[in-house]
């Protein structure tokens, strides 16, 4: 959708629960989908629910993200819960980039939290396109994921810092993951003023992660990839390249190593 | 501050830290880091991370050590603690070592963390022996770094803003005195960076008692300084440990 078109519907709203309470003038959606394994074995989706800006279709074997716009943008507030039922798969990805922008003056930070429970058995693919923190932005993300004993988790971030040739916004992303009640991942990126020092991110201009769980692997780098085996049952790829196309290369790349 | 603080904010406190260089001798030998000005970034990055995890580690540590102490004292004597109900998950040695290896994901590092963090607790418990740092080395003979650092603040009589103060601080000391030795990098103009970068050092630590104080622990990634671990490990020729 083009700018223009989400300018059009980012009207201040407050059919949204709890939009306007606090003077922001962004969407506040609350989207959901679960999956549930059906009599024979096949995963049925018995939720979905979009809201605002987070459309979702279900779609051969997946669900995907379209979206119904643009954004986040500045002051939006958006949540997406993901319920994966016992024995059930369920493949969450997007049809698009997401194109991180600042809203309107003082529109303030917009936020996206992804609630995640895999039950026993369940396993989830949350894999998107990549996001793009665009010059200005001030985005929060969180993404909550709790995986029951048995359950299996591949979840890929994928972050371009600016749209071509502009410097990225203020972005957090802040990941935790929580096997049993052992937390297994506890990851913030920020990007902000230190993130080009050499220790962060240097001159990357995307970066990315591949989480897998219940797997090993040896440990492994190179040029901007290592692949990290977790203190509890999981692999993290991290990666920072140039731009997107060679970001996902390595994430594969590291990939191929253990799987 | 205390002068038992300062003792452990000293690098020539026996405890090891000299052998490591937070990354650094991999970011000099790839030229991420080769002059002051680069040198300067990457101990602001460094400090924005890994120092605000670990003075987040090292406060909550500090603050479950305090809290442990007080509740020891009254049955004095006695060799082995009481083992009350701990108040919230951060609340146990063991929940803190899990919250320090979920922040990091480097196996390198984890096996450096854990290496300093034995040698500060062996040196703590002949300096300041006590129950708080018997119960954490009964509960692991190699805590991570920080969390043994705010157990070892606590011991020495300090409170959570201080375990954060030094853990901030010798997040960048460390690898700024390798990159003197490793670089040739006039050590007056290295001086010059940390003296720089003492008020970010302050907010660090500060960021990260608060946060400790909320019931929360930063997260704070440093991809750069994962990779960089385990090139560091793959290294055929390498002087520091880490």
């Amino acid at each position: 959708m083009s700018l223009a078109a989400r300018a059009r519907t980012a009207v201040p709203t407050d059919t949204g629960r709890g939009a306007g309470a606090d003077g922001h003038t962004g969407f506040a959606a609350r989207a959901a989908v679960r999956a549930e394994r059906g009599p024979g074995g096949r995963t049925r989706i018995t939720r979905l629910r979009s809201d605002g800006p987070l459309a979702l279709r279900e779609s051969g074997d997946s669900v995907y993200l379209v979206g119904a716009g643009a954004g986040p943008l500045g002051g939006d507030d958006l949540e997406l819960t993901i319920e994966v039922g016992p024995g059930a798969r369920l493949d969450l990805r997007s049809a698009a980039a997401a194109l991180v922008l600042p809203g309107r003056r003082d529109a303030g930070t917009s936020r996206l939290i992804v609630r995640a429970d895999v039950a026993a058995g369940g396993r989830l693919v949350f894999a998107p396109e990549p996001t793009i923190a665009a010059a200005g932005c001030d985005h929060h993300a969180l993404a909550e994921v709790t995986l029951d004993e048995g359950a299996e988790l591949v979840w890929r971030e994928e972050i371009v810092l600016g749209r071509h040739d502009e410097p990225p916004g203020r972005y957090v992303s802040r990941f935790d993951v929580t096997a049993g009640t052992v937390p297994l991942l506890r990851h913030e990126l920020r990007i902000d003023e230190d993130a080009t020092s050499g220790a962060v991110l240097g001159d990357a201009g995307a970066v990315g992660t591949l989480l897998i769980t219940g797997v090993t692997a040896e440990p492994y780098a190179d040029e901007g990839l290592a692949v990290l085996p977790l203190a509890g049952p999981g692999v993290l790829v991290t990666a920072m390249a140039a731009d997107t196309v060679r970001l996902r290369e390595r994430l594969e790349r590291g990939r191929r190593l253990f799987t | 501050m205390d002068a038992a603080l300062l003792l452990l904010a000293d690098s020539r406190l026996p405890a090891g830290g000299h052998a490591h260089s937070g990354g650094l001798e991999t970011a000099a030998a790839t030229g991420v880091v080769r002059d002051l000005a680069t040198l300067a970034a990457f101990l602001h990055g460094r400090l924005a991370t890994t120092g605000l995890v670990t003075a987040g580690l090292a406060a909550a540590a500090c603050a479950y050590a305090r809290e442990y102490a007080a509740r020891v004292r009254p049955d004095a004597g006695a060799g082995t603690p009481s083992t009350g109900a701990s108040p919230g998950d951060l609340a146990d040695w063991a929940g803190l070592d899990a919250e320090a290896d979920a922040r990091t994901p480097s196996p390198a590092q984890r096996r450096a963390s854990r290496a300093q963090g034995r040698a500060l607790l062996r040196v703590a418990r002949a300096t300041w022996p006590g129950p708080v740092l018997e119960t954490l080395a009964a509960a692991s003979g190699g805590p991570h770094h920080p969390v043994a650092l705010g157990a070892v603040v606590a011991a020495a009589g300090g409170a959570p803003e201080r375990a954060a103060q030094i853990a901030a601080y010798g997040s960048v000391t460390g690898p700024a005195s390798a990159a003197v030795r490793l670089l040739g990098l006039d050590p007056l103009g290295v001086h010059r960076v940390l003296a720089g970068l003492a008020g970010r050092i302050d907010a660090v630590a500060e960021e990260a008692a608060e946060a400790v104080r909320a019931g929360d622990l930063p997260a704070a990634s440093a991809p750069a300084l994962d990779v960089f671990a385990e090139l560091h490990q793959q290294a055929e020729l390498r002087l520091f440990e880490s």
